[in-house]
């Protein structure tokens, strides 16, 4: 019979072990990656494999950047038009979606009107609709009003993607929010609108960051659509240019790599840094009620 | 995309509490019920609008727009849409490729799906504990859900990588393996290759929805079970898991409306082969549109699999009724 105290300390040290196992699982896959990015073709083409450079390097960085090699000119400079599409695609869609998004959130949780219900119900239940359903259509519809190979046309779509979801999260912040606010600012000469921007919307300042939060994350690394729709220099966006990268360029994985921990650092950071809102945002539905 | 899994959970959710609104015969409505103020109305549509326009626009004519293609045959160099009635879908039955994508499609939804719950709860137990670093290791858990498909997928495909990839190192250094493996070559390994990139990323969200389900759990309950002699094993079974089922339900089968459109992966990893065996629904249609310009086919294929979607909503609707959640 084991002692309880010998038995409390093979459990801690299980429960150590589960732990590192499944931080190991979570980042190797990762930095594995990163470490490539920073290799070079002579460390990571040994047998045995050797699992660190001998020398790090960022010049594939800079060559992703400054294109300095005849190789990775053209790559360089498709990286960096993809960067640039991806930026004014979740940018813009980010600002749009708040620009509308938080009025009919707001409108949602605060007003009764007719047919508020029937459409708040409409909205949540376009987002069962498979894309691959959506973007047949969506492709034919595009190239008749021009739009095939222009950033307008993924804005618009990811918009669709985007708002429902947006509506309901923010519909729950705004519902938060005691109503007896609003009177109050407009007993004191406040509009709708008024008590709407000065009152309402700095107290919900949390829920429209998360809301920026997902808008950006979802538009930024949103493939599908964009991979169909924008075959050019000028409109393809990051996560289509790194597609390419592994298929054309000679499968150069060093050069896939580094675009890839590049591409991923604007998500990931930025849910590294507001995980406790994203959190709060993905489990106020699953959880509550 | 995860991501949708949150979103369409709320909408279900939320779309569950409301309620029907009641007259009486005189056509009146009963007391308590909302009464509507014209200008109320009318400032509440202004604000909804513009979100009304976009997403109705890009869902609703897209949709009618899709039915009415799936009925004919299109020729986009000549600009022609013809009735053709109900050929294309006729052609589904003797379509093999496609029953063939079904069945892949079925298999690798259950497998991932099974895993990504085990795992992810599992991993939640673990985390659930306190210990040293269990804060840093729960944000680490953000790590694969924030990062893109498709850099998810270049990530595996260079770990795959039958000369140099690491994989290959590992197993080889560790003396399990003693020639190098094409991992990606042979169907059966591709499709497990395929589903554990899905696996990785999809788990640590299921880790995350469950934490904030086990958080809500009240610990007095596993205290009164030990004291009457319940195993921590037995507790799991009898207090956790039943508690838990509002969340794992509604994860099971929002992730599995999710890995039956699984495209991105496969995409980049693979691109449906080899010998299509990860050739999944979406993959297909996508070939059977964009590579063979049959648009109005793939439309009736993309019919089928919305009202495949379409039951899996209606069992989680049902779910949530027997929970009691529909008002």
């Amino acid at each position: 019979m084991m002692k309880p105290k010998t038995k409390k300390k093979l459990n801690r040290a299980a429960l150590y072990l589960c732990a590192a196992l499944i931080l190991l699982f979570i980042l190797l896959p990762y930095f594995w990656m990163i470490i490539t990015s920073i290799s070079n073709k002579g460390d990571l083409t040994q047998n045995p494999m050797r699992w660190f450079p001998e020398h790090p390097t960022f010049a594939n960085y800079m060559n992703i950047f400054q294109g300095k090699t005849n190789m990775t000119s053209s790559a360089a400079a498709e990286f960096l038009e993809g960067m640039r599409n991806s930026a004014i695609v979740a940018v813009s869609t980010t600002l749009i979606t708040l620009l509308i998004g938080t009025p009919a959130s707001y409108a949602f949780a605060r007003l009764k009107f007719r047919g508020r219900k029937q459409s708040l119900l409409m909205i949540l239940l376009t987002q069962m609709v498979p894309t691959i359903a959506l973007i047949i259509p969506l492709y034919i519809i595009m190239l008749k009003l021009n739009l095939m190979n222009h950033v307008l046309s993924l804005i618009f779509v990811y918009l669709s993607l985007v708002l429902p979801f947006v509506i309901w999260i923010m519909e729950g912040y705004f519902a938060g929010i005691p109503s007896e606010l609003e009177d109050a600012a407009k007993i004191d000469g406040c509009s709708r609108w008024g008590a709407f921007i000065h009152v309402i919307l700095p107290i919900a300042s949390s829920g429209l960051a998360v809301t920026i939060i997902f808008a950006f994350i979802i538009s930024w690394n949103e493939f599908f659509y964009a991979l169909n729709f924008t075959t050019t220099m000028a409109s393809k966006t990051l996560p289509v240019v790194i597609t390419e990268f592994s298929n054309k360029h000679g499968q150069d994985y060093i050069l896939t790599c580094t675009g890839g921990v590049l591409a991923s650092l604007p998500p990931v950071l930025l849910a590294l840094c507001t995980q406790k809102l994203i959190i709060s945002g993905l489990t106020s539905g699953a959880v509550k009620g | 995309m995860i991501l949708r899994t949150g979103k369409f959970l709320h909408c279900l959710k939320r779309a569950g509490k409301m309620k029907i609104k009641i007259y009486d015969n005189t056509g009146q409505r009963k007391a308590g019920t909302v009464v509507y103020k014209k200008q109320e109305n009318i400032f509440a549509y202004k604000m909804i609008l513009p979100a009304v326009i976009v997403i109705f626009g890009v869902l609703l004519y897209p949709i009618i727009y899709s039915l009415i293609m799936s009925f004919s045959k299109l020729d986009l160099a000549e600009r022609t849409m013809n009735f053709i009635g109900t050929k294309n879908y006729a052609k589904i039955f003797t379509d093999s490729e496609f029953q063939q994508s079904i069945l892949q499609t079925i298999r690798f939804t259950i497998i991932t799906v099974f895993f990504e719950m085990v795992l992810g709860v599992a991993c939640a137990l673990v985390l659930n504990q306190k210990f040293r670093g269990c804060g840093f290791l729960r944000g680490v858990m953000i790590l694969p859900w924030a990062l893109p498909n498709v850099v998810n997928a270049v990530m595996w495909k260079w770990i795959y990588n039958s000369s140099y990839g690491a994989l290959n190192a590992l197993l080889k250094q560790l003396g399990l393996i003693n020639a190098y493996k094409v991992w990606l070559g042979t169907p059966e390994s591709a499709f497990h290759c395929v589903a554990f990139c899905n696996i990785w990323k999809e788990t640590p969200y299921v880790v995350l929805l469950v934490l904030a389900g086990l958080s809500n759990i009240n610990h007095d309950l596993y205290e009164a079970a030990r004291v009457d002699g319940s195993s921590s094993w037995h507790s799991f079974w009898k207090i956790t898991l039943p508690l838990l089922r509002p969340v794992t339900s509604v994860l099971i089968i929002t992730k599995t409306i999710w890995a039956i459109q699984t495209f991105d992966l496969v995409y980049v990893l693979t691109g449906g082969g080899p010998a299509n065996a990860t050739e999944f629904i979406s993959v297909y249609i996508h070939k059977v549109a964009f590579k063979f310009t049959q648009f109005g086919y793939g439309s009736a294929l993309s019919y089928v699999l919305m009202l495949v979607t379409f039951f899996l909503c209606l069992a989680y609707i049902r779910n949530l009724a027997k929970q009691g959640e529909l008002g």
